[in-house]
């Protein structure tokens, strides 16, 4: 009888629902879905800074949703189907292995707008955005070349992708100009975030001699690690300071903030249009933390190369540039490498003894 | 005065029935205080957790295509724990499947291959998660080795041998070195059943072997036999049932369904092969067996349930902006509930009064 009652007090509840949805349908609704947990800092958190930061910005105009912890496998087109189907008119999908279930949801949701973040895969309603992360790890190379003492940097990376191999090209390329001598050793820990993982493999390249550690991973650990071992590291994703306030330069940080308000007016608008943005320090997207631990001519220096990359006088990836095997790779951008070839990035530059996992 | 649990002289049929519903009922109400310390309205969470998916012919179809994996590796595993042994690593032998199938879908990629391909890469997973599974069931068998150990063990050894192979060798050479195989070719796929949706043949699948195990179990000598050797393995030896080759025959099966719910979710919903292919299925169908006290058509009631949760789950968070952690609460909460109710089949609670004696406080 009870659970009688229940069930029809809940359908009830249920057609007052949908009558409330009715009246405030010219809300714009937009959806995000997370990899991680929000949490307080990394990947997914700068995402969900971005959302509350078009939060602020439309107040009522607009109504957000997240799903949060979306595995990248059989589920994620579900979730995404379900943000859709919930009436949002707009989706962020922010990992990279979201795309083709959005390029599927966005097949069968012609009348609804996805944005998808770091990926190469468009459709008419389906947008792709993401960082030009290389030009804050150019500046990173310099400062870490400058500050390291043993000539040899330590290098987490995360997965052999291009966004992570011109990351590491860009840091030596950058290294090269101060110590031409410079060292990278590198260690591939196939995880975007495990605290354990990137712990042993900071305390490793510490022991093979690197004194300053750098991560395309998103947890604090490797900065914790240096940390207790005396060497400098750099944050990555999230400001990382307060884990290591002594051993932090600086981290390159990523900002969606200012491309979600835009292509949420876009939206309001009426002038969404499928795109390909592609942005870094000049349009804020890529943002360095705070240049600390560090004296004064080397901020300065690091200052200096933010404003020239800035101002488009310096390319991090300006020709000629040359491979492994010492031969110059072609320059198809006049007089740097142009977006394709940095976007399918899968050689190293000369000077890094290494080999490209699986290559 | 003392709560105990005393053992029944035999299991009681009243509250084996009532106690899902009693179950039920107590998850109701805990999550309802809890919504309510949330700051939620209790009645429009659980409507949307428990109705609101039933209500769409979208959310029916995705109920079915997250409850098939479940259901058929959950049905091959209560074989197992109906025979007393135990098979803890399902999520090994549906990786195995999925890596054994897709080996087929990635050699034939882009050539002419005809509809032969799909049979042939089912068959290849039944066959590799069986042959995985034996692994253990073989130690147990013939060096006295703890298959629940042997079992748990290798899960570790499938994750990384996929792990090797989407990095390695059957990387999409036009993937940009992320770690996935290219598409399926539309004849390496698992058809749809409707335009639209996503429920696939899987689900049918599932549903037969729901109804292939109630015939073994409820049929057949051998599922007598199963069922025996289980419950009194020395009345078992007397009747001249061969425990280990019981060992043997039900970890094969088990491990031929949880291999080829491997092959249909990398042949189904996901369309190629990568890590992360399965959110802990061969795990949670443990629970799915229980929670269907080892019986099939229990198990697909349990499965779907279980479902159900997951998808009421994240329509409580689009919807009520419930957070995702409650519906991980929700979840733990029905499971203990369920046990806890459950253990009443066999025990019932006694209150005992304290009886004053002279030798108290003596020691």
């Amino acid at each position: 009888m009870n659970r009688k009652a229940l069930a029809a007090a809940a359908l009830l509840l249920a057609t007052g629902l949908g009558l409330g949805a009715a009246v405030a349908a010219d809300k714009l609704k937009v959806g995000f879905v997370y990899i991680g947990p929000v949490g307080d800092f990394g990947w997914t958190y700068q995402h969900e800074v971005g959302r509350q930061m078009i939060v602020k910005e439309f107040g009522d105009k607009i109504e957000t949703t997240y799903l949060e912890n979306v595995s990248e496998g059989p589920d994620s087109e579900r979730s995404i189907e379900q943000l859709a189907r919930a009436g949002n008119q707009l989706i962020f999908t922010t990992s990279f292995g979201y795309m083709d279930p959005t390029l599927k949801v966005a097949k069968r949701n012609p009348k609804v707008m996805f944005e998808h973040a770091t990926g190469f895969k468009r459709d008419k309603n389906m947008s792709s955005y993401s960082g030009r992360f290389f030009e804050g790890r150019y500046i990173q190379g310099l400062i870490a070349a400058k500050m390291s003492k043993k000539g040899v940097l330590g290098y987490i990376g995360s997965f052999p992708i291009p966004e992570v191999i011109s990351g590491i090209n860009a840091t030596m390329l950058a290294a090269q100009k101060i110590n031409p001598d410079i060292k990278i050793k590198i260690i591939w820990v196939n995880t975007w975030f495990d605290p354990g993982k990137e712990a042993d493999a900071a305390k490793a390249l510490l022991d093979q001699g690197a004194d300053v550690i750098m991560q395309h991973t998103d947890s604090p650990a490797a900065m914790q690690v240096a940390s207790e071992r005396g060497a400098l590291a750099f944050g990555q994703d999230s400001d990382m300071i307060k884990f290591g306030p002594k051993t932090q330069l600086t981290a390159v940080t990523n900002n969606w903030g200012p491309y979600y308000v835009e292509r949420v007016k876009a939206a309001l608008d009426g002038t969404w249009k499928s795109e390909d943005t592609w942005a870094g320090l000049k349009e804020k997207m890529v943002v360095m933390a705070p240049y600390t631990n560090m004296p004064d001519d080397v901020k300065k220096m690091a200052m200096d190369t933010e404003a020239a990359i800035i101002a488009g006088t310096l390319k991090p990836f300006k020709c000629p540039i040359l491979g492994q095997d010492g031969k110059e790779v072609e320059c198809k951008g006049g007089d740097a490498l142009d977006p394709g070839q940095v976007l399918g990035m899968n050689f190293y530059v000369k000077g890094i003894d290494d080999k490209i996992p699986g290559k | 005065m003392q709560l105990v649990l005393e053992k029944r002289a035999e299991r009681s049929t009243i509250i084996a029935l009532v106690s899902p519903v009693i179950a039920i009922g107590l998850t109701i109400v805990t999550m309802s205080i809890l919504f309510m310390i949330i700051g939620k309205n209790p009645i429009a969470a659980l409507n949307v957790y428990f109705i609101t998916p039933l209500t769409d012919a979208y959310s029916l179809q995705e109920l079915a295509v997250k409850a098939a994996p479940l259901v058929m590796i959950a049905i091959g595993l209560s074989l197992c724990y109906l025979a007393n042994v135990w098979n803890i690593g399902a999520e090994g032998q549906f990786l195995v499947g999925a890596v054994a199938g897709s080996w087929l879908a990635v050699k034939t990629n882009g050539t002419d291959a005809g509809v032969w391909v799909l049979p042939a890469m089912l068959l290849l997973g039944a066959i590799a998660g069986a042959l995985y599974a034996l692994i253990p069931a073989l130690c147990k068998v013939r060096f006295g080795a703890s298959e629940i150990l042997v079992s748990l063990m290798l899960v570790y050894v499938a994750d990384l041998l996929l792990d090797y192979l989407v990095r390695g060798p059957w990387r999409d050479p036009k993937g940009f070195n992320f770690p996935t195989t290219a598409e399926f070719d539309p004849v390496a796929t698992v058809p749809l059943l409707f335009e639209g949706g996503r429920l696939h043949l899987g689900a049918v699948i599932a549903l037969v072997i729901v109804v292939a195990a109630a015939v073994l179990l409820g049929r057949t000598i051998k599922g007598f036999e199963i069922r025996v050797v289980g419950a009194a393995p020395r009345a078992a030896r007397f009747g001249g049932f061969s425990s280990n080759q019981l060992v043997l025959l039900t970890f094969a099966i088990s491990g031929a369904l949880a291999g080829l719910a491997g092959i249909i979710e990398v042949a189904g919903p996901v369309g190629h092969l990568q890590p992360g292919i399965s959110p802990g299925y061969g795990f949670t169908a443990i629970i799915v067996a229980f929670l269907g006290r080892l019986n099939p058509v229990g198990i697909l009631i349990a499965g779907l349930f279980l479902a159900l949760t997951f998808i009421g789950g994240e329509q409580a968070q689009i919807a009520m902006k419930i957070p995702l952690d409650i519906t991980k609460v929700f979840q733990g909460i029905l499971l203990f509930y369920v046990l806890a109710c459950d253990s009443l089949i066999l025990y019932r609670i006694k209150l005992i009064m304290p009886q004053r004696k002279v030798a108290d406080g003596a020691a």
